[in-house]
């Protein structure tokens, strides 16, 4: 806002007034001048007003809106207005205002804010929604994957290759590092408690079957989710913003085919094997806290781990995490799939496969957990 | 017609990605208020060449001046000052797909101006009939056709009143009648506003219609083959290259070392 407001007003309160306008009359002071539009009629009251615009160097089409608002003002008042010094220039900028665009209703009217009761109803149907879609997904996706049990040749393996580097390998780090931390607290944790009844060679068998039956598929299943079950909602999200899936189609290929089943069978491939690496690992932090804090040698370590798994243990944890990865990755290709409209659209997609697959894997583990008690 | 000095100077500009030169040794002038056109065919660095004048891009050598100051020198700092005084159209509009077209419009006034809520919502409503969407400040983007991006993407583009205002491609994807509409509004907001235009494309109408000057870029010279008014050039130009592209003519190439 300028400091000096250049325009100076001649005539007689209450006769002939003219509002002498010059130098730049733009966007920098729109705002200072828009304000003192009804300070200009209260304190003159003219009879009539003319600006004169001789003196303006510079007109920009915000200065030229704050002559269209001083001329409504004028006529509300019922005041007559005219403008003296019109230029070539300064009338082609007038002219690109469309008076009645500044009264123009929306032509979309902004959506009113719900009540609870409706925001409670419209997520309930939403939720539904989502659940009827994610079921037919799923069966869309089992139909595809017996035809392409059926048909190997039709896989694109080149695709699964890649997609089980980028889930497995790639991900292999990020498991270990948090696995074998998780072991070393969990082993640290219960060695305190464990010391006390003199049984620290028990912390061998806590961590072991901890990883191995739970915390083993589910951290992997997690980290999963996180790296690539977004990632798989994001390309396919893309993808459809983009067109490529129409292309896909309209080139008569299989969406599902040629981009959820390789991203789905790289997963069922890998995710146990990331399963097993996450339990070695959580057992390999367990094995240092037990060596180094509570004198256990390495042999009774793994003596007593291996004491502590039972086959069953392991298979239960292994047909989990394949469930988990069947879930991860069917849950990224269908939120992908969802998308329309730009990239916020793909971002939404992104964040909802990550939490409902987290969600999922959670529901998951319960029911493994009921049927598992009683097998 | 505004004919002052340049405000914008391109001198030896030089632009490389790896060991690949696009653009070598390039210089020209930009003059106030007028439509500048830099046209020439797919692959021979125009919108590469915008890039570099706005400064989304840093040039291997030379120097480019916007208003007397080099941009080339500028910290980011300084060049975001730069940017508030020019306006950008990009290829695919860039609207904000999350907001709406009318917060789209409002972005710059809202964070730059300090103006009250009211003042910028007339002026939104005023962009926005300027480039005829009146009444559209509520839809978003992606309920808009490719036509009414571009023209919304104008909008937003002359929020804050520049004296430049840059295009890349605006006829782009458009049918005929839609990118006339947009040639329409360019050469109205031109004359009436006074913005200098700075406009790539490789669309003849266009060009005819509405470029004052025009330089023609050439993916293997590198550079500028041609400058000047487009109308002149198309008959008197001896350069069969510019001829050919204004003429919509195929040089035949010899297919070197094919045995028929």
């Amino acid at each position: 806002m300028s400091a000096e407001t250049p325009y100076t007003i001649e005539g007689t309160n209450g006769g002939d007034v003219t509002l002498v306008l010059s130098g730049r009359i733009s966007l920098d002071i729109f705002g200072d001048l828009s304000s003192r539009i009804d300070s200009i009629f209260d304190s003159h009251t003219p009879a009539k007003l003319t600006v004169d615009l001789a003196g303006v160097d510079y007109l920009d089409s915000s200065g030229a809106l704050f002559l269209v608002r001083l001329e409504d003002e004028a006529q509300r008042r019922s005041v007559p207005f005219n403008l003296s010094g019109m230029s070539k220039e300064k009338m082609g900028i007038l002219s690109l205002i469309d008076r009645q665009s500044l009264s123009a209703p929306s032509l979309a009217t902004k959506e009113r804010p719900m009540s609870i009761v409706e925001q409670l109803g419209a997520g309930t149907v939403s939720a539904l929604q989502d659940i009827y879609e994610v079921v037919s997904f799923s069966g869309e996706l089992f139909y595809d994957l017996v035809y392409s049990a059926a048909h190997l040749k039709k896989v694109r393996w080149n695709d699964v290759v890649s997609y089980m580097k980028k889930v497995g390998v790639d991900g292999l780090p990020i498991v270990g590092l948090i696995s074998f931390l998780l072991g070393l607290i969990m082993a640290f944790m219960s060695s305190l408690q464990l010391k006390q009844f003199g049984a620290n060679i028990y912390v061998a068998s806590l961590v072991a079957v901890a990883m191995v039956r739970e915390l083993g598929p589910i951290m992997t299943a997690i980290i999963v989710a996180g790296r690539s079950g977004s990632a798989f909602a994001a390309e396919i999200g893309t993808m459809k913003v983009n067109e490529e899936v129409d292309a896909l189609t309209t080139m008569g290929f299989s969406p599902m085919q040629f981009l959820a089943i390789p991203k789905v069978i790289a997963s069922l491939l890998v995710v146990p094997v990331l399963t097993v690496f996450s339990s070695i690992f959580a057992i390999m932090g367990g094995l240092i806290v037990g060596v180094l804090g509570l004198d256990l040698t390495i042999y009774t370590y793994i003596q007593q781990t291996m004491k502590a798994i039972e086959i069953f243990d392991i298979t239960s944890g292994l047909i989990k995490s394949f469930v988990f990865a069947m879930a991860i990755s069917a849950i990224g290709c269908q939120r992908g799939f969802k998308v329309r409209g730009g990239a916020d659209a793909v971002g939404n997609a992104t964040t909802s496969a990550v939490v409902a697959s987290i969600f999922l894997i959670i529901v998951i583990d319960s029911t493994f957990a009921i049927i598992l008690h009683y097998i | 017609m505004n004919t002052e000095g340049p405000v914008i100077k391109v001198e030896g500009l030089t632009v490389r990605y790896g060991d690949n030169t696009v653009l070598d040794n390039v210089s020209f002038e930009v003059r106030a208020g007028e439509i500048f056109v830099i046209m020439g065919g797919s692959g021979c660095g125009k919108s590469t060449l915008l890039k570099q004048i706005i400064g989304i891009e840093t040039p291997a050598e030379g120097r480019i001046w916007i208003n007397g100051t080099d941009t080339t020198e500028l910290d980011d700092m300084e060049l975001r000052k730069i940017h508030m005084g020019i306006g950008m159209l990009f290829q695919s509009s860039a609207l904000f797909g999350s907001m709406t077209i009318g917060e789209n419009v409002s972005l710059p006034l809202a964070e730059f101006t300090g103006l009250p809520a009211d003042d910028i919502e007339s002026i939104v409503k005023m962009k926005l009939g300027m480039v005829e969407l009146a009444g559209y400040d509520n839809h978003f983007p992606s309920e808009l056709s490719g036509g009414m991006k571009k023209r919304a993407g104008i909008a937003r583009a002359m929020a804050l009143d520049p004296a430049m205002l840059f295009l890349d491609e605006p006829s782009a994807g458009l049918d005929p009648v839609t990118s006339a509409e947009l040639d329409v509004l360019i050469k109205k907001l031109n004359e009436g506003i006074g913005t200098t235009m700075v406009i790539v494309t490789h669309e003849l109408e266009t060009i005819f219609n509405i470029s004052h000057r025009i330089i023609m870029l050439d993916r293997e010279a590198r550079g500028i083959i041609a400058e000047g008014d487009p109308r002149k050039l198309r008959t008197d130009s001896d350069d069969p290259r510019v001829t050919d592209f204004f003429n919509r003519r195929v040089t035949e190439k010899k297919n070197e070392g094919m045995t028929t």
